[in-house]
Order: structure tokens, then sequence, then C-alpha cells
């Protein structure tokens, strides 16, 4: 076996067999798919019983409207006063509302007493029942007729539906909401990785610096293989992790709703974040509304999003992880890596933070030109690929990421081929860059 | 026949000059002592050889022609900076630095498992570096340089983390590999172990080779003509001829006396020796040759000052 692919299964085996890797493998979805579920599951827990609220209506006329809810019960109070129960409280009860007047003419003559803080449902459920009664009430007064009915007709809810077409003319729902959810998990997946893979490569490099094993170990590899090899290493763990990760949440997902009793599909569960998100009016359920997002959610090409996703991935690691790799190589602290990490990390904040503006206008100049430039393209470019951008731009940015992550291979090599020998003093960058001179 | 040769060899750093012009002659089947004080160039003529950088202008010849990079495979090194995966277990960790040396898994193997034997160390095949002593691991670190069997092994300081029992069995292994055909290349500041082990040096100054050559050749280089002499009280006094040799100095001590002279140039022992029982009853008669521990410090203070 070549001495790159030996430090590349050596890399990889070393880190894959890690506890902590497993742990944050298998357990990173349950969390996810708790997240999601765990909420969920709780709102569909009733109270333990029906708390009893009191009305001490002096009117009379607002008592009646107020029905029984599954948290709450509502008793017309008709003998005692407010100030009778304020001397012996009665411990079933767990509010008062007490009206003195005319709500119409004195807004401020209902009051909610409790001994306890009043819970947002309940002053809700009360809001809404007053409201609504003084609401036609009100529109009673302008003895105007069937002013109720052109009131409720002049309600319009829109939302347009949107339809691409087709190079041969065909028609498909699209789905901005959609779009844009996934494009933003692609982001959020590829920055994360860029950063954890990419430190992890520089915690190799140091270590193995610090540990002097580099010695020895240089006088039987190349310097370069040694640093691809565990750049390479590293990235197969990287793509290890996703990959599992996306099964083990497709898996869990579609397990919790088919234990919620839904169909389990993963369509479905698009649907279910759809919702869940309260884009647009999806939230209703109806049958009508899931054919539609069953079909924008068809109208997206995941092959071709997902062969993009791991070519942004390899390339965008690549470039960072080989930074990252340079920079270990010439420290030996820990403490010195802040200096020479922080314009990275600022790059790569800049980066997410112009894809999430990206979201608004994916084809915008911001979107095009951080998804062409190497250093942002892999994580701007992730929110535009759901919105089918021409081939040419995928094509030319595709190319530039590729040859720039070369170029600075090339060049870290370069750096780390000195700076793994270099003890002592911290090397300022000027001096890192003279070792590129170096034969 | 010179396994390994170096002309002229020139390194230079940003702005300071790492080697001027080193040539250094290895024969083959002998050990090397590479000598010279700290930051004197030795570290960076070891990593010439060991192909870990190049060199400016020279040449570097293996077994009689240019170096070749495939050449690495032929060389064991130990570095003066030991180091070893920390939380890597020992077997594991062996038989990867010796594939990355151009061994086979299986070959490897078994061949760790000999040494480990050899060594009695097997029970640790199993064990994280890290839960082994320093001195354990300094072994360990002996196996792995040695287990590709190269024919040129280059021990950079081998003895320092050694307890004086250990540090015997490391020269005997070193002095039965010699015997078994490699060449070594030893580089310490330990100037006894060099007497003891060495049969050529080049010591390295200020990023010269300032002396070079066989061990007993360069000490009879330095030798002083001066002797010390005992004898007993009583049989006579020593007076200096002034054509032979002139006294340093005198000490009495219980019934004997020491008497330390010097020769003078083109007289041979003989001659001073018959001339000396002539004059008295002699114990004992010593060259003081010097130790390489005085030829180093000697030389290297020698070649400071005159610099300076």
């Amino acid at each position: 076996m070549n001495k790159i692919g030996l430090i590349i299964k050596r890399e990889y085996l070393r880190r894959v067999s890690k506890k902590s890797f497993l742990l944050l493998t298998f357990f990173t979805p349950f969390l996810f798919a708790a997240l999601v579920f765990v909420p969920l599951w709780l709102s569909t827990i009733k109270g333990d019983d029906a708390k009893q609220v009191a009305i001490i209506d002096a009117t009379g006329k607002y008592a009646p409207l107020f029905d029984d809810t599954e948290e709450y019960t509502f008793i017309i109070e008709k003998g005692s006063s407010l100030e009778e129960y304020r001397q012996n409280p009665d411990k079933e009860i767990f509010a008062f509302l007490n009206i003195t007047g005319d709500l119409l003419q004195n807004p401020a003559a209902a009051t909610l007493y409790s001994q306890k803080q009043i819970p947002m449902g309940l002053k809700n459920t009360i809001d809404k029942t007053l409201s609504e009664y003084l609401k036609d009430e009100k529109l009673a007064s302008y003895n105007i007729d069937n002013l109720k009915q052109i009131i409720e007709e002049s309600k319009i809810d829109f939302n347009i539906k949107t339809i691409k077409w087709d190079e041969d003319g065909s028609e498909k729902s699209t789905s901005a909401e959609v779009a844009s959810i996934l494009g933003m998990i692609l982001t959020f997946i590829i920055y994360m990785f860029i950063i954890m893979y990419g430190a992890m490569v520089m915690q190799g490099v140091m270590e193995e610096k610090t540990n002097r094993i580099i010695e020895v170990m240089i006088s039987s590899v190349k310097p370069f293989d040694l640093m691809m090899g565990k750049i390479i290493g590293i990235g197969f763990v990287g793509l290890t992790q996703v990959f599992l990760w996306g099964i083990l949440t497709t898996v869990l997902v579609s397990g919790s709703l088919f234990f919620f009793g839904g169909s389990a599909s993963p369509e479905e569960m698009m649907t279910a974040q759809v919702a869940a998100q309260g884009m647009g009016d999806m939230a209703t359920g109806s049958s009508d509304i899931s054919i539609q997002v069953q079909e924008i959610i068809n109208s997206i090409n995941f092959k071709m999003i997902g062969f993009c996703f791991v070519f942004y991935f390899i390339g965008g690691y690549l470039l960072y992880a080989a930074l990252f790799a340079a920079i270990g190589s010439a420290l030996e602290q820990q403490e010195d890596t802040q200096q020479f990490m922080t314009p990275i990390m600022l790059l790569m904040a800049f980066s997410l933070y112009a894809g999430i503006y990206s979201m608004n206008n994916p084809d915008g100049p911001l979107a095009f030109w951080c998804s062409m430039i190497p250093f942002t393209s892999p994580i701007v470019m992730m929110v535009r690929l759901p919105f089918d951008i021409p081939a040419w731009e995928l094509a030319l940015s595709f190319a530039l990421l590729f040859a720039t992550s070369l170029f600075i291979v090339w060049f870290s090599a370069k750096i780390y081929r000195v700076g793994i020998l270099m003890y002592g003093k911290k090397p300022s960058i000027k001096e890192m860059l003279k070792w590129v001179q170096y034969k | 026949m010179n396994f390994l040769e170096t002309e002229d060899v020139v390194k230079q750093y940003a702005n300071h000059l790492a080697l001027n012009k080193v040539s250094i002659q290895v024969p083959e089947g002998k050990v090397f002592g590479l000598l010279g004080p700290n930051g004197a160039g030795k570290t960076t003529l070891i990593r010439i050889i060991n192909r870990i950088t190049a060199p400016d202008s020279g040449l570097v010849r293996f077994n009689g022609r240019e170096f070749r990079p495939e050449d690495i495979y032929q060389i064991g090194y130990l570095p003066e900076e030991r180091g070893l995966y920390k939380k890597m277990k020992v077997g594991e960790q062996a038989i990867y630095l010796a594939q990355l040396k151009g061994l086979s898994y299986q070959e490897a193997r078994t061949r760790l498992t000999r040494w480990f034997e050899k060594f009695d160390i097997m029970p640790w095949w199993n064990k994280k570096l890290e839960e082994l002593s320093k001195g354990m691991q300094q072994k360990i670190q002996f196996i792995i340089t040695i287990i590709h069997e190269p024919k040129l092994l280059i021990f950079d300081e081998p003895f320092s983390g050694f307890d004086p029992v250990n540090a015997e069995l490391l020269k005997k292994e070193i002095l039965e590999l010699k015997d078994a055909g490699h060449t070594i290349i030893f580089s310490t500041h330990n100037m006894s172990s060099v007497e003891e082990i060495c049969d050529n040096i080049a010591l390295i100054n200020r990023s010269q080779v300032v002396l070079s050559g066989n061990v007993t050749e360069v000490k009879s280089r330095f030798r002083t003509n001066n002797f010390t002499i005992r004898f007993h009280t009583g049989s006579g006094k020593l007076q200096p001829i002034p054509e032979l040799f002139s006294l340093l100095a005198e000490k009495d001590l219980a019934g004997t006396s020491e008497v330390r002279i010097h020769k003078e140039p083109g007289i041979t022992n003989s001659d001073l020796l018959s001339a000396l029982a002539g004059q008295t009853e002699i114990i004992s008669f010593t060259e003081e040759i010097p130790s390489m521990n005085d030829i180093f410090i000697n030389t290297v203070s020698g070649t400071n000052t005159t610099q300076a």
C-alpha cells in the first residue's frame, strides 16, 4: 500500500473509532429529532384537570358567553362577591373574572384575579371571547343591514402560487419557502463541517509537531503526503458523519411520524417542517395543500443538489483545511492559534451571513459574487442551489473553487514543510511567507 | 569504502549559515561520531542526510552513487527529540511506522514480535504509549528505528533518557548492529561513549568541520608529549636532561614520588624510558593521552577564539 493511503487509513480509523465520534454521530440525530418532536409531543399532553374560573358578572350579559375548554371550566357565580372570596379563599377556584359594568362603555370594567400567575392561555381565551362579542355588539350598534356579512366577505387571504417554466414549457409549482429552508439547512451543514473538521486538521498537525513524532515521520514520508493524508483522512471522517446523519435523521423522523400516527414518508416530514415553520398558510393542512407541497418537493432536483453539495463540501473543506494545516504547522502552542484563526473565522462568518442575506434574493449581486469567490462560494452557493441556477454559473464557480483549493494546498504545503520542523518562537506571517520560497 | 559522503554541503537559513561547505566521509560498517556543540549544524546535516531538507549546494553520495529519494528506506533515524503518538497502542503504532518505512503488514508484525520478545516487552503491545515510562518509550522508539533493518542508522543522542543499565544494553545493541554490517552515524555530546563506540569522528563547530578522522589517529594528533612517572622516593631523584626531557611538576606521596615530564620532540619513548630507568626505580610510566572530552573542548574553544 502506498504511503498516503496508509496515512489516510490511520487518520480515518483512529478518528471514527473514537468514542466521542460515535457518540456525536449517533446522538446528534436523536437530539435534532427530540428538538422537533418533544414540543410536538408535549403539546399533545393534556393538563391533569380542568381549572375552575369563577365569573362574577354584575351585568349578567357576559357570563353565559364562556364555553368550557379542555383546560378551564367556567362557573357563573351569582351569590358571593369578590370581596367574600378574597377573605375566604376557595382553593378549588383558580381565577376570578370580575365584570362590574358595561364593557363597551368602560373597557376597564373587567378584571381577572388569581393567587397564581395567570397563564397566557386563559387571558387569551377571555380576551378573544369578550372582544368577539363586543365587536358584534358594536357592529349591531351601527344599525346597518348585513354589515357583518359584508365585513366577512371583504377579508381576503392571498398567497400567490409560483410556477416555474421548464425549458420545454411544462409547468412546475415551486416554493420559495421550501427552497429557502433546504438552502439554509445545507448552508449550515457546510459551515459547521468546515469549521469542525478544519479545526480537527489543525489539531492533528499540532499534535504531531508538539509530540515530536514529526521528525520520525518526515524521515520516511514526504511532508506533502503527510499533510494530504491527514486532510483527506479527516475529510472522509466528515463525509461519513454527514452520510450517517442523513440516514439516521431520515429513519428517526420517519419513525417518529409513524409513532404519531402519520404515514411515514420524507415528503410528509417536509410538509410537517413547512407547517411548523408557519410559512404561508399551508399550516391548515388541507389535503389540497398536501398535494401542492408534494409537487413542490418533487420539483426540487435532489440528485443535482446532492451532487453539488458533496463537491462544494470537498472543495471548501480542502481549501480551509489546507489553510488550517499551514497554521497548525507553524505553531506549537494552542494559545497562539487564536491570532491566525481569527481572520479565517471572520471570513467564514461573513460567508454565512452572506448566505443568509442571499436568501431574500438568490439571484442578486451579493449572492452571485459570493457564490463565485472561492472562499465564500461553498457556503453561499448552498443557498442558491435549490433555486436552479444556470449551469455556466455553477461550472465557473466550481472551476474557481477547485483551482483556488489546489493553489492553497500547494501554498500551505510549502509552509507546512518548513513549519513542522521549526521550534521556538512563534513565527510572524511575514516569516511564514518567506518559507514558501525555501528550497 | 565510504558508505555515505557529503561534499561541500551548504545550507543557508534566512540570515544564518547553518552549514558551510561540510564534507564528511562515513566508512561502511563503522560507527561514525558526529560531534559538535549545540547549534553547530549537526541536526541540519542529519536532516539533509535524511532528505528532510535539501542542501543549497553540495553533494550527498550514498553507497557510492548519488543520493536518491528511495534511499530513505535504507536509513533508520532516531531523532534527539523523541516522539510517538501518545494515544496509540504501542504495537499498532510500531506496525504503522514500519509500514511507512516500506515493510508489509505481515513482515512488520513478525519482526516486531521478535524484537519485543528479545527486549522482553511483549506485555506492552496493547498498551497506549502514554501508559509507559519515558525509558520504556525510548526502547520502543529504538526498535522502531531499526525495524526495517536499514543499512545506515542515525542515532542522535541515543543515550539521553536511559538509565545506566539500559544505556549499557543499548550500547551492546549498537555494537551488535555494527558487527552485523550496518553503518552507524552517532551524534552525541557524551565524549566517553564516543571513545567506546566510534571508529571515526567529525567535529562540527560554527557550521564547519573543524576536525575529522579516525579516533586513534585524532587522539595521537593531540598528543602533548607529557608523561607521568611514578618511582620509589628512596631510589633516587629525577634530574631533567635538556635534550631529552624537562620536568613539569613534582609530587611526593607516601613512599613514592610522581613526576610529570615533557618529552622533547624527536625522542622515542624507548630512549626516554632508558634514560629514566638509569636515574631511578620506575613503578609506572604513562603517556598523557588527551581524552576526546579534552580534544572537544580545546578544539571548540580554540576555533571560537581564533574566529572571534
